[in-house]
């Protein structure tokens, strides 16, 4: 059944195996080669390497709305944020007496408040399993309730595109005031352990580069498995022409909040596995930009590709890197440039440049 | 029975003050910078008492240094040169300090600070002096001035001061001054044995909107020992005060309101062209905003002597670089992107993203300051409560002016009914010989200018620097949404709306919970109506 | 008494059981289609103006009339998409289509060609008729469940109806115009309609492909009802027994081609103005 799914899929089968070597290779390298060796990879690289895994999960989420039910969401930013709240809240329960202030109860952003007991949505984030299912149920349920309103009501097109973004900027300027109780402006940081492993230990940045890497392809199976079922087929032809599936009987806005509920849950997933490996999660998260930037990450790997999107990503963010660390002020030039260099001259992508190429040979 | 005396002693006083105002001018008629100078001669002491009855014959003086030297001493601006034991008025300047005679204004070149002796005042003397001069400019010959004065007497107003308002009622023709004399005297009567005279004052001060009535009323109220009648008629004129209050309060929200509203609708209505018009999502709108602030601030740059005149300049220039840099993104980028709304979002964005970086690598990424022109300070106050400020003001008109020209070029100009043809059916307007691709230029470079022009309203508002347009993108996409896209009114009535909702939500939820509160409200109305405000309607549109 | 609360395909819709078509319409009483006194306005503007129309069981219909007579939004009416502001729209003598949405409409049995031939152009011939196969159309049954061996042979059915077999594996988009139509109708008919409402089905196709469509028309006729909207008049000659002519937002005439074409009204509204 597995095998049957990646028949047609040589792209996806490729991106497989070289997670497979990555979730081989990279331990031994790091671990058990001694750092004075050439093939000695710093534990720095494997975070920066896991972060982007992170990033290509997020990305598959997005290319799942966008490239196959064609619904452009500026908002998935806000998705990938409160996953990482969930589990940043978890993380600050983690460090107890630890803090600064060394309240047993109370992070330290509460003690500065003088804010007296922890609010009630605060309970049940000391639990790992309580953490888990908010990581999916919070950002599901934003998004059930968003695209509820807005799929029923037919908001398409730019309209929706805006009005996720003002639901981003809108949690931004939420998530920014202390009264919320996230942290206001610093967010949450100074985490100190994740179910008892030290986070600063190299051993366990390279448990959650693997965990990073292994969801990456289940995320990766299990939306190419829809895509390829006649659900896949379904939500394509929703984007191609809404009408005429709805005048086949298709409920298509059932259809599309289906799909833009499962892909917030995939990209809080996303952030809850992000926010270990970077060690902060801020409002900044949840600037508008940063979902705008994600788009660009799938329109440069390939739309309706899974698999160009994770590369996408994770080909923007090497570059980001790259640039920032030589000439920060070219960067901005260079995402701009990509915007519309991608727009003009690359419409599917590079994973349509990939296989124009190969339909041509 | 006791309030004979009162009257008599009044009379006397009255009596006395009459003849010192008499008598004064008499003694100093010979030569009057002589006297004034032998007069202000006691300053130079360390003795209080001898300043202030030199503070009290300078007032009397009919010089007219007087009011000047009185209001130097208040501001510490008095000194004596230490050579000469002369008193002269000090003005502090970069390189030192500038010297005059207090008496004659004879210039007497710079001194250094130690060379000077401040001529020091204690609170008593302050106390003094402010009355002194308020009781001078009641002679004033501008109203204004003269009821200033009375206001600035209103606080603490002795027996003498009672007497020179009750003269310069007898005398006074400014209806505002008469107002500002009664209040005074009234809310001096509130502490009147009288009970009559208690409750005439009551009377006057029934919905004043004088800080001070208000504060005394209610602590006439509160007073154990007011007599019931009394305190009814101080409780109802108190609850008239809070009405009016609140009226003028809530007038004062609005001009906030649409202030703020105007500057939405500035920043929205460029947008309002290019989205509602062509259908075309110009994410890089909130940039060209931005060219147009940091062209006000290169204008500036360019004619520092004129900051008076540089907003009159800056208007068109911001308009044309905004324009043609509107027209140089709808050629190189949008034209070939018709019909594909999300891709021309896309590649809009990316230009945003390139003009924020090249204003930080060009300019900075600190922001720059761009002055007020000072006829665009200050306010006009209605009373107490209501005053508007200019800049606010400015913003309103113009922000109706700028709708009201594009209005007119929409409807009236060549340009104008060739962008509603393409606008409603491009294929036909082709036929009939509308250059489509000119007219799409041209209607970008418009609604691009347009923003341009925003950007120079909001140099004055905020600060300028390359995050500028990013704040208010979001912003103005919801108001043309919010508004009905392709409706210019419905653009307007949305800005000035939520201008206004925002603007009466910020005082109970904070500034921030407000525009949150707004933005929420906007994605749930949008779901319910998708198509705004005032959406078109027919089955083209459906289609 | 049941708890309502506890009987959830009460509470949520999408939860609520499908019903079969079949069981509950009903034609016994003649007509499958009955319009009373719709109205649509729009801006003040009235598409539609206390239009009457009924089509009976297996009737084949032409219905004629200039641009703006309400064609098209006589069919929104009907399939849900456009509200009437008054008038009442039954299927049968039991579905009222005015408290029904597009989707139920469709699953009632009534199916749509749209004026532009409109396929889905990123997948094959084939799925674009499985996708219009009739059955449960639901999110969790189109992702769990296989199409059944039944559906399958019912594409196989629709595609040599239609004669697209030999183009069965390519994609819809690089179908041409004349083919894209007939694959519009074959997905209509994978949905076991009973009432088809056709939208300029010949627009722009060769005279052989008309001719090819007329006999598929004809040949659907008796099982099916059918409404044809189309200003090619040749081909309305050659199908049509009853005509219906829409001016204005209502109907002008009904009536045989023959006297619809020697109408005084008719001719006026054509030629006069």
């Amino acid at each position: 059944m597995l095998m049957r799914l990646f028949d047609s899929d040589r792209a996806g089968s490729v991106m497989l195996t070289l997670l497979a070597l990555l979730i081989a290779v990279v331990p031994v390298a790091n671990l058990l080669v001694p750092p004075e060796s050439s093939l000695h990879l710093s534990t720095y690289t494997v975070t920066l390497l896991g972060k982007y895994l992170c990033y290509a999960i997020l990305a598959i989420a997005l290319d799942l709305v966008w490239g196959y039910c064609g619904v452009l969401s500026l908002g998935h930013g806000a998705f990938f944020a409160l996953g990482g709240y969930a589990m940043g809240m978890y993380l600050m329960r983690q460090i107890g007496e630890r803090g600064v202030y060394g309240n047993p109860e109370l992070p330290d952003f509460m003690v500065f408040l003088d804010w007296q007991a922890l609010p009630w949505y605060w309970q049940g984030f000391d639990h790992f399993w309580f953490a888990l299912v908010m990581v999916a149920l919070v950002p599901g349920l934003l998004a059930f309730v968003f695209g509820w309103l807005a799929f029923r009501s037919r908001v398409t097109g730019v309209y929706l595109s805006i009005i996720t973004q003002a639901l981003t900027y809108a949690l931004m300027l939420a998530f920014f005031r202390n009264e919320m109780g996230f942290g206001g402006n610093n967010g949450l940081t100074d985490f100190k352990d994740l179910l008892g492993f030290d986070l600063q230990a190299g051993s366990t940045r390279v448990a959650l580069f693997v965990v990073s890497a292994v969801s990456l392809a289940v995320v990766y199976v299990s939306c190419r498995a829809i895509v390829n079922s006649r659900l896949g087929r379904a939500v394509v032809a929703i984007r191609d022409a809404e009408d005429r599936a709805r005048f086949l009987g298709y409920r298509v806005h059932y259809f599309k909040l289906w799909v833009f509920t499962f892909s917030a849950v995939l990209a809080g997933i996303a952030g809850a596995l992000y926010v270990p490996q970077v060690g902060i999660i801020n409002p900044s998260e949840f600037q508008p930009l940063n979902s705008i930037e994600l788009v660009i990450w799938v329109a440069i790997g390939g739309r309706g590709t899974l698999w160009g999107a994770a590369g996408g990503a994770v080909l923007v963010n090497y570059a980001k890197t790259s640039f920032t660390a030589v000439l920060p002020e070219v960067w901005l030039f260079a995402l701009g440039g990509l915007f519309i260099v991608s727009t003009l001259l690359l419409p599917r992508g590079l994973a349509g440049l990939f296989k124009r190429s190969k339909d041509a040979s | 029975m006791d309030y004979r005396p009162v009257i008599v002693m009044r009379m006397f006083t009255l009596l006395v003050l009459v003849s010192l105002w008499v008598a004064v001018p008499v003694s100093a008629a010979d030569d009057p910078d002589v006297s004034f100078a032998s007069v202000l001669a006691p300053l130079n002491t360390r003795d209080f008492e001898a300043k202030s009855r030199a503070i009290a014959a300078i007032s009397e003086l009919k010089h007219e240094r007087a009011g000047i030297v009185l209001q130097a001493l208040l501001d510490g601006s008095l000194s004596s040169a230490k050579s000469t034991k002369r008193i002269v008025l000090v003005r502090e300047i970069e390189t030192g300090y500038e010297v005059e005679d207090a008496v004659t204004a004879a210039p007497l070149g710079m001194l250094k600070r130690t060379e000077l002796k401040r001529v020091s005042v204690n609170n008593k003397l302050r106390r003094q002096l402010r009355e002194l001069i308020a009781h001078r400019a009641l002679g004033a010959n501008d109203p204004v001035a003269r009821r200033k004065a009375v206001e600035a007497m209103t606080d603490a107003l002795d027996a003498t001061g009672r007497a020179l308002l009750i003269k310069l009622r007898s005398t006074e023709s400014d209806d505002d001054v008469l107002h500002a004399v009664d209040i005074a005297l009234a809310i001096a009567d509130l502490e009147s044995s009288s009970t009559e005279e208690r409750n005439d004052a009551i009377d006057t001060l029934h919905g004043s909107l004088n800080p001070l009535a208000r504060g005394r009323l209610a602590a006439l109220v509160a007073a154990d020992d007011t007599a019931d009648d009394t305190r009814r008629a101080a409780a109802s004129a108190l609850t008239a005060i809070e009405q009016r209050v609140a009226f003028f309060e809530f007038l004062q929200v609005i001009f906030f309101g649409l202030s703020l509203g105007s500057v939405l609708v500035l920043a929205a209505i460029g947008l309002a062209i290019t989205f509602g018009v062509m259908g075309v999502i110009n994410m890089a709108h909130g940039e060209l905003i931005m060219l147009g602030a940091y062209t006000t601030y290169v204008v500036q740059l360019l004619m520092p002597q004129h900051i008076d005149w540089s907003l009159l300049v800056a208007v068109p220039a911001a308009f044309m670089v905004a324009a043609l840099v509107g027209i140089a993104i709808e050629r190189g980028v949008i034209r070939f992107l018709y019909g594909r709304p999300l891709e021309t979002l896309l590649a809009t964005f990316g230009v945003s993203l390139v003009l924020q970086q090249a204003v930080r690598s060009i300019f900075s990424p600190l922001n720059r300051s761009v002055s007020t022109p000072s006829w665009m300070s200050g306010s006009i106050e209605i009373n107490s409560v209501l005053s508007l400020t200019y800049n606010r003001l400015t913003i309103i008109i113009f922000t109706l002016v700028v709708f009201a020209a594009l209005m007119a070029v929409l409807r009236y100009s060549r340009l104008g009914l060739e962008v509603r043809a393409v606008a409603q059916n491009r294929a036909m307007a082709r036929a009939v010989g509308v250059r489509g691709s000119w007219v799409d230029a041209m209607t970008f470079g418009l609604g691009a200018g347009v923003a341009g022009v925003a950007g120079v309203a909001l140099s004055q508002l905020t600060n300028v620097g390359p995050n500028l347009g990013q704040a208010y993108i979001v912003d103005s996409f919801m108001v043309v949404v919010f508004g009905g896209v392709g409706n210019l009114w419905g653009t307007l009535i949305a800005g000035m709306g939520l201008g206004v909702a925002n603007k009466f939500l910020e005082p109970s939820a904070g500034a921030v919970m407000a525009k949150i509160v707004v933005l929420v409200f906007i994605i749930v109305f949008i779901q319910k109506r998708p198509r705004g405000m005032f959406p078109q309607r027919g089955r083209a549109v459906e289609n | 008494m049941k708890e309502p609360l506890l009987k959830r395909d009460r509470v949520y819709d999408f939860l609520a059981p499908v019903v079969i078509p079949e069981a509950l319409l009903d034609t016994r009483h003649g007509p499958i289609l009955y319009l009373e006194d719709i109205t649509v306005t729009f801006d003040g503007f009235k598409a539609l103006n206390n239009l009457n129309l009924t089509i009976g069981d297996g009737e084949l219909r032409c219905i004629i009339g200039a641009n703006g007579a309400g064609k098209t939004t006589m069919m929104d009416v009907i399939t849900g998409r456009t509200r009437p502001d008054y008038g009442s729209a039954w299927f049968g003598s039991r579905i009222n289509l005015l408290g029904m949405d597009e989707p139920a409409i469709a699953a009632a049995g009534i199916g749509r060609k749209f004026q532009k031939p409109t396929v889905f152009e990123n997948l094959s011939v084939q799925g674009n008729l499985e996708l219009a196969a009739a059955g449960n159309k639901g999110v969790w049954r189109m992702l769990s469940a296989p199409l059944s061996a039944e559906q399958r042979d019912a594409v196989n059915e629709v595609l040599s109806l239609v004669n697209l077999q030999a183009v069965a594996a390519h994609v819809a988009g690089t179908l041409s115009h004349g083919q894209k139509q007939w694959l519009e109708i074959g997905m209509l008919l994978m949905q076991r309609p009973r009432l088809l409402l056709l939208d300029e089905p010949v627009a722009g196709m060769t005279s052989a492909e008309i001719e090819r469509t007329t006999e598929l028309l004809l040949e659907l006729a008796g099982t099916h009802s059918v409404v044809v909207v189309e200003h090619d008049m040749e081909f309305v000659r050659s199908i049509a027994r009853r005509v219906t002519v829409l001016h204005e937002g209502s109907v002008l005439v009904e009536g045989k081609m023959q006297d619809i074409q020697n109408d005084p009204s008719v001719i006026e509204v054509y030629l006069g103005e």
